[in-house]
């Protein structure tokens, strides 16, 4: 068992002529819970698949465990993508039988139990539940195994805030000492409690990659606002005055007829 | 009592200051044996890593100790419990006087109303 369970050398990335991720080096050591934070469109996802062994990469390497990704790495390897990929006529009992079949290190018990916990019912097809628990009941059968890396795909956004604590509980009780959590987001400051180390994913590249409470440390600030501070966007107001001018004039029609048209539509319904 | 992380201040640093004030109310008694690490870590929503930083700097200030086989407990020292609760009601006077100064009381003054309650 390699100390290092990530590394990746001069990884990168390219879809045509776009780079998805530029010259990227990474370790990341056993027992952490990680985040990667980036906003849209930084790579987050492209490095997640790219650990998976679900992409090639254009130039560089990627080592799991000391290996390139194959069957071996496949079977360490708890992914949670970023959407659903079951199959929604199944039901959650389904796939438990699907998951026992393909993954040795898959704890029935613990599953069933934590569905038990949210109230999801076994015999439920996928297609009834509604969005919030599809993905709850993903995330379920993917901590329900005991790999060595989970990788979690946006695993917290499409959930409401007291199941946002459920699942960042059962990613507390469930990883162990020897695996390591990767989780990307953009929420930040709901999951700030409960990393280690986070890694900021600029354009297709690390710009830093630090403890929590390092940061707080050196920076007096909390990883949300630091953050906030790294990937600003310029606003509006920031630009020369002649063209602030212009904006407000071509805001203020738009403003005065929506509300017209508006009323106008909800006249017709009423009638 | 409730588990609060401000979000300015390293977190292993509001655990401890949160465990000793624990300790010193009594909610987990002298000579008492503390959870485990990820039971605690898990009931504040934090890190295990982060708790077990926050439980180690405590042994290095002698506040709990730890038993290798049973596990963690809180020091049977009556003084150094005693101390430490004696730097804490400091602090707590620092700020009330703190808050009158802001109010415009003096010193004397501020001591004065406290007595009358």
């Amino acid at each position: 068992m390699e100390e290092k369970l990530i590394v990746c050398n001069e990884l990168q990335k390219q879809f045509g002529k776009l780079t998805a991720l530029n010259g990227v080096n990474l370790t990341v050591g056993r027992g952490k819970i990680v985040g990667l934070l980036g906003p849209n469109g930084s790579g987050k996802t492209t490095l997640i698949k790219l650990l998976c062994g679900l992409l090639q990469p254009t130039e560089g390497e990627v080592l799991i465990d000391g290996q390139a990704p194959g069957p071996y790495t496949k079977s360490i390897i708890s992914y949670l993508p970023d959407r659903m990929y079951f199959a929604d006529w199944m039901t959650a009992n389904d796939l438990m039988d699907f998951f026992e079949d393909f993954y040795e290190d898959f704890e029935r018990q613990r599953a069933e139990s934590m569905c038990a916990a949210l109230g999801i019912r076994m015999s439920a097809r996928i297609k009834t539940l509604s969005k919030g628990t599809k993905e709850k009941l993903q995330l379920v059968l993917v901590m329900s195994r005991d790999a060595q890396l989970y990788l979690l795909d946006e695993p917290i956004a499409g959930v409401d805030p007291a199941a946002r604590d459920f699942i960042l509980d059962t990613i507390l009780s469930n990883y162990n000492e020897n695996g390591t959590v990767l989780i990307s987001t953009h929420l930040i400051s709901d999951v700030e409690k409960v990393l280690d180390e986070v890694i900021f994913l600029k354009k297709g590249e690390i710009v830093r990659q630090d403890t929590v409470d390092h940061i707080r440390e050196t920076e007096g600030k909390s990883v949300d606002a630091l953050f906030r501070e790294v990937f600003r966007t310029v606003s509006y107001g920031e630009y020369a005055p002649h063209q602030r001018a212009w904006d407000a004039t071509a805001d203020a029609p738009d403003k005065l007829e929506q509300p017209e048209t508006a009323n106008d539509d909800e006249g017709g319904e009423a009638q | 009592m409730e588990w609060v992380i401000e979000s300015n201040r390293p977190i292993w640093l509001q655990l401890q200051e949160q465990l000793t004030l624990r300790i010193i109310a009594g909610e987990y008694p002298m000579g008492s044996r503390l959870p485990s690490v990820r039971d605690l870590a898990t009931e504040a929503g934090v890190n295990p890593n982060t708790m077990q930083r926050a439980l180690s700097t405590m042994e290095g200030s002698g506040l709990v100790v730890t038993n290798r086989t049973a596990g963690r407990f809180v020091t049977e020292d009556k003084e150094k419990l005693n101390a430490i609760r004696r730097e804490l009601a400091c602090n707590c006077i620092q700020e009330y006087l703190q808050g009158m100064q802001t109010l415009g009381y003096s010193e004397e003054e501020a001591k004065r109303l406290l007595l009358e309650g």
